[in-house]
């Protein structure tokens, strides 16, 4: 078997290990659904998605854990994840092998431009730093002596990075420096607050994610939707459109650039090219080539084999070594004959850029006070949800939560939620087939990096040792009196009160004696909410007769997870459960 | 493998082992799996901000005439001075309504004559540092000065503080009912000694009567328009936040009606008094009666004064009368 066979046939079993782990992340105890599959296998192989909440947070979360073995996995063998494992890779892959097969003949040629991609790494990273470099700036200056020997040992590895290795060096040295200066000088200057912080913005990008989530939320509705074999009723996406159109979009900008994604934009991979800057085994070329430049015109990552060694663009497709006429092309210990780069080809200037973007986005985006004070009403959040910023700090948008709900009421945010929630996940009662279930505790079990913390049935209800703190309550269900049947027209209908699934009914009846048209004297049962009971979960709103704008609408007043959303002075659920 | 590529090598296989083992380390070190219910949060055990003077005295006096600023010094004076209340090197807050950006004339903030008055009083007496605070409902530095307290407070010797967002920590009133955990403004009140509460007397819908006992609302944060719905709860916790050295009670122009944030002059009466006290309740069962009420229909204080924060009936105390010069 040649060793490209082996590569494809990886590539296959791990596309459709994720395509089986997509299916069977549904609600229930039958074989094909979730009861214990490690449904979040892909998520937690991700380093990138790792990283990036665990700087926001200090918490390598759950099974997160699990990145660590890619990261060792590439540090020993180069991006074998990229070449034979990611799905999103094979799918670029795929798409790019078809379009040579009918002639499109994507290129294949190295272009500056797949530098792009860690500056991709460098914004999304110093995006969600800046709670880290906050935290170590405290810790240093609590310790100084300590902080001042790691940053002279950083400033001696900086410089001992700049005379090896020359203008790559002087990128680290960059890093390194400009890292120091916020540490040393960070905790000091800038002061804890509430848009001087954290955002976590990788899963709009990260590979994993991005595909978990248009799998979740298009490719699964969509071919379901004639089979009906996943979802009894056909499931709908709020603004699908978007996920779909750039699911679609980069697969078809492979028949332009072999692995499109893979090369230009994929943060993961970027973080992979540089974690295998050190690899003891790579591709090399030997002695004896005779320059029919055929390697490179397999190369998958753009990684010019016949010349010197791009490491980091390698994705250990091995192509090069299949196509090899001479023989040269190998996997070994000693570095190419033909010379070789380890560090990824990009300019300081970029990463310097992009850091420094990245440094300003997360207050940018926090100045319009979207998580604070004008926080959006109507972004409801799974029943589990950590506090707002918190949530943010974890949340990687892959969509899971969403694909395991069992009416389909975890919707993505759209685009007009804005860059920080795009692809979150809010309750829509409308479109789900109901509300929040009370007894459901799915979206807390897939969560992989615990955005939505894992709660029990006790906990969501306020029951057992969870009596003190009340239910969970993702909002509060409003009565607009100007559109309610009994308030408006005084016609009669109580369907709210009848479907509020709370014990007492947090939905009870102010019965007023009306004149119909006819004069005579017509009982009208008024619906009332009673907030301290009302835990949000849309099931009022979605048996709402007025079918249009419901006449009773959940906003996410009164959530447990907020104390500054809160309604009712009474004891609240604790601000943070967590980290 | 020559000597340079092994040795390369070797180099390589070490960075690569480094780079396993921090990942690894970092990992390991970092990783949490927090499970259901584990970090419940702690609830804080009561504790009062008690700033009570030990030195005996009159415990309610109650000075009559035009000039407010007279008034209030002829108050304090007939409660034995502030050489009773502040001594020399103390350090003082003086928390005064400033909770709307109206001017003084409005009578919806505590007017500046006596902020300046007591400011001064406060430094005569010998105290380090007089330091002037709220939380308005309006924006806190546009009370300050638009109500002409800030100028007041600087040409006086003392000092402003604006609240900022990290003045503001958790804190639960001994036995309250709903000031648990509550985000309240312990920042100001950081290293001081002596605490003295000044606020105009008002009317208000909801609460009869905004006095000195509603005054400390001025010292919560977070979502305090929520306490609204147990008003009366909140007024008897918030005699219980602050156990003050002193209140003063600027019933000078009384707001009538209209209140708490009146608007013209119509709505202010004449009364042409300013009471003092080191029991807030019988300062504001007092201050009721300028208000054409008693303490008894002020709902939220009876329960204050069943839960200890004072009396409710003033007269017990046999409050010290006096006229201040005009």
């Amino acid at each position: 078997m040649r060793v490209i066979h082996a590569r494809r046939a990886s590539q296959s079993f791990f596309l459709l290990l994720f395509l089986a782990l997509a299916v069977l992340t549904a609600f229930g105890d039958r074989p094909w659904q979730m009861r214990g599959w490690p449904v979040g296998l892909f998520l937690e192989l991700d380093p990138l998605a790792a990283l990036a909440t665990a700087l926001a947070t200090g918490v390598v979360w759950g099974g997160m854990i699990w990145a660590v073995l890619t990261v060792a996995v590439t540090a020993l063998l180069g991006r074998v994840f990229c070449g034979w494992v990611c799905p999103f890779g094979t799918l670029h892959q795929a798409v790019g092998w078809v379009g040579r097969r009918l002639g499109i003949g994507p290129s294949v040629r190295y272009s500056p431009a797949q530098s792009f991609k860690y500056c991709v790494l460098a914004f999304l990273l110093a995006t969600a730093g800046m709670d880290a470099v906050l935290a170590a700036s405290r810790l240093a200056h609590e310790h100084p002596v300590p902080a001042l020997a790691v940053l002279l040992a950083l400033g001696a590895v900086a410089f001992a990075a700049v005379r090896r290795a020359g203008t790559a060096g002087a990128r680290v040295a960059v890093v390194a420096g400009t890292l120091a200066l916020l540490v040393a000088f960070g905790g000091r200057v800038l002061r804890q607050d509430d848009a001087l912080t954290s955002s976590v913005l990788v899963g709009l990008l990260d590979p994993i994610p991005f595909l978990t989530r248009a799998t979740d939320t298009v490719v699964l509705p969509l071919l379901d939707r004639s089979a009906g074999l996943l979802f009894a009723t056909p499931r709908r996406t709020h603004g699908g459109w978007l996920i779909g159109g750039l699911l679609v979009a980069t697969l078809l900008a492979n028949l332009w650039r072999t692995r499109f994604w893979c090369r230009f934009v994929c943060p993961l991979g970027a973080l992979l090219g540089i974690v295998a800057h050190s690899a003891p085994w790579r591709i090399a070329k030997a002695c004896g080539c005779s320059a029919c430049n055929r390697c490179d015109g397999a190369c998958e990552g753009g990684a010019e084999p016949s010349r010197v060694i791009r490491h980091a663009e390698c994705v250990m497709c091995l192509s090069c070594l299949d196509g090899c006429d001479d023989g040269v092309m190998t996997w070994r210990a000693a570095p190419s004959d033909g010379g070789e780069r380890a560090l990824p080809d990009v300019s300081r200037r970029g990463v310097v850029a992009s850091l420094g973007a990245g440094m300003v986005a997360a207050p940018l985006l926090r100045l319009g006070g979207a998580i604070s004070s004008d926080w959006p009403a109507g972004q409801v959040r799974p029943p589990g949800a950590l506090p707002e910023p918190e949530f943010l700090d974890r949340c990687i948008r892959c969509g899971q939560c969403m694909r395991v709900c069992p009416t389909g009421t975890i919707q993505p945010a759209g685009p007009e939620a804005g860059v920080e929630a795009l692809w979150t996940p809010v309750l829509n009662a409308r479109i789900g087939t109901s509300g929040c279930q009370p007894s459901c505790v799915a979206c807390g079990r897939v969560c992989p990096t615990g955005a939505i913390a894992r709660f029990s049935i006790d906990e969501k209800l306020g029951r057992g040792e969870f009596e003190a703190d009340g239910p969970i309550r993702v909002g509060t269900a409003f009565v607009d009196r100007g559109r309610c049947l009994p308030w408006a027209f005084d016609l009669p209908c109580i369907v709210c009160q009848e479907t509020c699934p709370t014990s007492p009914k947090a939905i009870r009846l102010s019965d007023r004696t009306v004149t119909d048209a006819d004069g005579a004297g017509v009982v009208l049962r008024r619906p009332v909410v009673d907030p301290a009971l009302c835990n949000g979960c849309g099931i009022c709103e979605h048996e709402c007769p007025v079918s249009g704008l419901r006449a009773i609408r959940v906003t996410a007043e009164n959530e447990s997870r907020s104390r500054d959303r809160r309604l009712l002075p009474g004891a609240s659920r604790p601000a943070s459960r967590s980290g | 493998m020559s000597g340079f590529s092994r040795r390369d090598f070797l180099g390589r296989a070490a960075r690569a082992g480094a780079t396993v083992a921090a990942a690894g380390a970092a990992g390991i070190l970092l990783h949490e799996e927090a499970t259901l219910g584990a970090k419940k949060p702690q609830r804080q055990e009561g504790r009062a901000l008690d700033y009570r003077a030990k030195a005996a005295g009159p415990k309610l006096a109650i000075a009559t005439g035009p000039q407010r600023a007279a008034s209030a010094r002829a108050a304090v004076e007939a409660l034995g001075g502030m050489g009773r209340f502040v001594a020399k090197g103390e350090r003082v807050l003086v928390k005064v309504n400033a909770g709307f950006a109206r001017p003084a004339w409005a009578g919806a903030t505590a007017h500046p004559d006596v902020v300046s008055e007591v400011v001064k009083l406060c430094l005569a007496a010998g105290a380090a540092e007089v330091v002037v605070t709220d939380n308005p409902v309006n924006d806190a530095a546009s009370c300050f000065d638009v109500t002409g307290i800030r100028a007041a407070v600087e040409s006086s010797g003392g000092r402003v503080a604006i609240p900022k967002t990290d003045d503001f920590r958790d804190h639960t009133v001994p036995d309250g009912l709903v000031l648990r955990d509550w985000p309240v403004l312990l920042g100001p009140l950081d290293g001081m000694d002596r605490v003295i509460g000044l606020c105009p007397a008002k009317d208000h819908g909801l609460s009869r009567a905004t006095l000195t006992v509603k005054n400390w609302y001025g010292l919560l944060g977070g979502r305090r328009n929520t306490l609204h719905q147990r008003i009366h709860d909140t007024i008897r916790d918030l005699a219980l936040l602050v156990r003050p050295t002193l209140v003063i009670l600027d019933g000078t122009t009384p707001m009538l009606r209209n209140g708490p944030t009146g608007g013209s002059v119509s709505d202010l009466g004449t009364r042409d008094t300013v009471v003092a006290g080191t029991d807030p309740v019988a300062v504001d069962a007092f201050g009721a009666t300028l208000l054409g009420l008693t303490g008894r229909d002020l709902p939220g204080l009876a329960p204050a004064a069943a839960a200890g924060a004072g009396t409710l009936d003033w007269e017990s105390l046999k409050p010290v009368r006096v006229k201040a010069g005009s």
